[in-house]
């Protein structure tokens, strides 16, 4: 009888212990230093996507308490944070940054439980690159005129902010590192389904001893992020999620003196040429796309095949696939874990279908899902034409679509003609095609030869209607500035 | 009865250990009151190319790690430093300062470590660029380090003018062969305590005391150097250092800083000890591909 490699071979289950976690059962919101019950004493559950347990209930933050958190915020910065000697502020940041790394193992078992990602994601990426991007921004602090010479640089007041669920605590790294480091106060809503480290940040953020108010957590669902948005004491809105809520918001700050970034979504491409070394480039594909389970906003969603590849490549990519091994985010074997809620599964199983109804062809390899919880499959879609709903809008799922190439112009058009613009993947052996390709595509991130790499020296954005504004770097500094 | 105090050996720091001068020798420096401090080690020109040695050693691993990691280690030098504030405090009224002045002194110290941690990831990025030549070449210039620093630390201060100095060498990258100032040198040799505890790699940084003129003769003449910098420093020897320099094109730097005032710290000290390096690659450009915006 002939054997399959998959076949006969299972991995023991190698689970991350959680009994050193540290949960309580029910989370106020994070106003001025203090925990403080929502005003209309309303909270929601939230639950582990992998099996559907409840790990804690999260306070619904009201429009009046979206007020106390921002009037809170404002005196702090007025008071404070405003006044406080530059190098002093620096040395708060840093002691948030040194005391993520002491408990970054917690985080990672939380974030993992919260969100549904692979526990070697969360350990690996997500919590260390969080920390990191605040000692990074820490030591921006006093060095601000270096960042931009010759300007008039000064705080702008009160930021508040929206994150998404993909990204959880890096995203709130992202968010409020340099908000503070630029010398601002922080009104900072976490996305409804992953509320669990932000508020483990409230803890350590209390730990360092941060003057309170300067970051206010509140909690809650769209309508606690739209109070944020409207109210009229903020001054400066960064979102971070999808093109439709950004353009909602976008709309509702016209005629304000806000300052808005908005980093949004992607459709972004990943090109396959030729002379490309094949091995690397299947697992920059599989990265790409099946990193995080596809919930990345920079995701690697549309693959561009050079013709002459193309079978190759494809025949490699499955076989990769089943070896893909979905299951328990907090099995360190897990290469895709649980789809974030139940709601996202269903747009990713919507999308799956349009791509069946558009006549493509669909692969998913051989995978044991678990019963309970929200998985999808990884998945693949052939035959795509460049019309097709698949490959135009953002499934934000580990779905990927194909399509192939003969020249490098039409592979240029292929991968600009997308209302999205935040990254591309290019892989050739080729250095001088990598910079022709670099500065023909329209896009805000290039990769070549790797793919979701992040750095919080790096700035990361988009073009056209992936956001504007950047974030990382010293050009992640003027979003927090006004610069005149 | 009283229980008598356990005096310490000050020691020279070469190759992340703490060895005695080579050479057996030794001076005493005296305090305020005309008082030896200590039996202080009179480094030899051996002592100095020793050191030299264990610099270049350090070179290569410490220029190529990670501007983070060097970040997070010489943020760890500041964490070790505080730690031994009361010490510090201690050595510094012993040279003859006054309490408020010493813990001034390493207040400021401790606080200007941070600074040049973070500049560590930083500093690349604003001095860097992407050059728009003409022909279809993707062009940049970016910084690296020079190499081998020969640090003449200031004489006035024990402790401060050692920071101001060091700590843009090796923020960008370079190791260092440091000699402490000659009649205040107990701050220079507990400093490289701090940093043998701080995660900071063997070589990277060299400390020894001495005649100051008899060790920077050596360094500023040896052809493994290649910077020097010096700061404050009479005008005779200064000038006996810069000619020595030009043997092998040392790249010499003189502060005239009083490194007491709190913003005496810049990118400028980070970016004077390194080279920038210029790279050309081709662009390919295919008929009418064009990115249509």
């Amino acid at each position: 009888m002939k054997k399959e490699l998959n076949d006969n071979w299972d991995y023991s289950s190698s689970l991350e212990a959680i009994n050193h976690i540290q949960l309580k059962k029910k989370y106020n919101l994070f106003i001025d230093g203090k925990w403080i019950a929502p005003s209309k004493n309303t909270y929601f559950k939230t639950i582990n996507p992998a099996n559907e347990e409840t790990l804690a209930e999260i306070a619904s933050a009201s429009k009046e308490d979206v007020d106390l958190a921002v009037k809170a915020a404002r005196k702090a910065y007025t008071n404070v944070w405003s006044k406080m000697p530059a190098s002093e502020r620096a040395k708060y940041i840093y002691r948030i940054a040194r005391l993520m790394q002491e408990r970054a193992r917690e985080f990672a078992v939380i974030e993992s439980l919260e969100s549904g990602k692979t526990i070697r994601e969360s350990r690996d990426v997500d919590i260390p690159l969080a920390c990191n991007h605040f000692f990074y921004y820490a030591g921006w602090a006093d060095k601000l005129d270096y960042a931009f010479p010759n300007r008039k640089i000064e705080s702008l007041g009160v930021a508040g902010q929206i994150i998404p669920w993909n990204f959880p605590l890096l995203m709130a790294a992202w968010k409020i590192a340099p908000a503070l480091a630029a010398g601002n106060t922080v009104v900072l809503k976490p996305a409804e389904t992953t509320s669990l480290t932000a508020l483990k940040l409230a803890e350590i953020i209390e730990e360092s001893g941060l003057p309170p108010g300067v970051v206010n957590i509140v909690t809650g669902f769209g309508e606690t992020g739209a109070a944020i948005v409207n109210h009229p004491d903020i001054n400066k809105i960064a979102f971070t999620g999808s093109t439709g809520v950004g353009k909602i918001i976008q709309k509702a700050l016209v005629g304000t003196s806000k300052k808005v970034t908005l980093e949004l979504g992607g459709k972004s491409a990943n090109i396959i040429f030729e002379d490309a070394p094949i091995d690397q480039a299947v697992e920059g594909i599989v990265n790409g796309i099946f990193f995080n389970q596809g919930h990345v906003c920079c995701a690697g969603s549309r693959l561009y095949v050079q013709e002459g590849i193309a079978e190759k490549v494809i025949k490699k990519l499955k076989q990769r696939m089943e070896s893909l091994y979905v299951g328990d985010p907090l099995d360190k074997n897990t290469d895709i874990g649980a789809i974030n809620s139940k709601e996202q599964l269903q747009t990713i199983e919507k999308y799956l279908k349009i791509g069946l109804d558009e006549g493509t062809e669909m692969y998913q390899p051989k995978c044991t899902i678990p019963k309970k919880g929200f998985y999808c499959a990884p998945t693949l879609f052939l035959n795509v034409a460049q019309s097709s709903i698949i490959a135009q809008e953002e499934i934000f799922g580990p779905v990927l679509t194909i399509q192939t190439f003969r020249t490098v112009d039409e592979v240029i058009q292929k991968a600009n003609n997308s209302h999205f613009g935040l990254a591309a993947g290019v892989w050739t052996d080729k250095g001088s095609r990598i910079f022709n390709l670099t500065s023909k595509l329209r896009a805000g991130v290039i990769w070549a030869n790797c793919y979701n790499k992040f750095d919080p020296t790096s700035p990361f954005g988009g073009y056209k209607e992936s956001g504007f504004g950047r974030e990382g770097g010293l050009h992640g500094l003027s979003a927090y500035l006004k610069l005149s | 009865m009283s229980r008598l105090e356990v005096l310490k050996t000050y020691k020279i720091f070469i190759g992340g250990q703490f060895p005695r001068t080579e050479s057996g020798r030794y001076y005493t420096p005296l305090d305020s009151k005309g008082k030896a401090l200590a039996n202080i080690c009179l480094s030899s020109r051996k002592d100095v190319r020793n050191a030299v040695v264990a610099a270049r050693k350090a070179i290569g691993p410490w220029s190529e790690r990670a501007a983070f990691n060097r970040g997070q280690i010489l943020y760890r030098i500041a964490e070790m430093l505080e730690g031994r504030h009361a010490q510090f405090v201690d050595e510094l009224m012993r040279q003859g300062s006054s309490k408020v002045a010493a813990a001034n002194e390493v207040n400021l110290s401790i606080d200007r470590i941070v600074y040049y941690a973070g500049w560590c990831d930083k500093y690349n990025q604003v001095v860097s660029s992407v050059n728009p030549v003409s022909s279809s070449h993707f062009n940049f210039s970016s910084l690296e380090p020079m190499g081998v620093v020969g640090v003449v630390a200031e004489q006035s201060t024990s402790l401060i003018g050692l920071v101001s100095l060091i700590l843009p060498a090796i923020c960008g990258g370079n190791s260092t062969v440091v000699l402490a100032s000659e009649n205040l040198p107990l701050c220079a040799v507990t400093f490289g305590e701090v940093i043998h505890s701080s995660d900071v790699p063997a070589g990277v940084i060299n400390i020894l005391t001495g005649s100051t003129e008899e060790m920077a003769v050596i360094l500023a003449s040896h052809m493994d150097v290649n910077a020097l910098i010096t700061s404050n420093l009479e005008t005779k020897l200064s000038n006996k250092l810069a000619l020595l320099s030009v043997d092998n094109l040392k790249r010499k730097f003189d502060y005239e800083v009083n490194w007491v005032e709190k913003e005496k710290q810049a990118l400028h000290y980070i970016s004077d000890l390194q080279e920038i390096k210029t790279t050309w690659h081709p662009i390919e450009n295919v008929g009418g591909a064009s990115s249509s915006y």
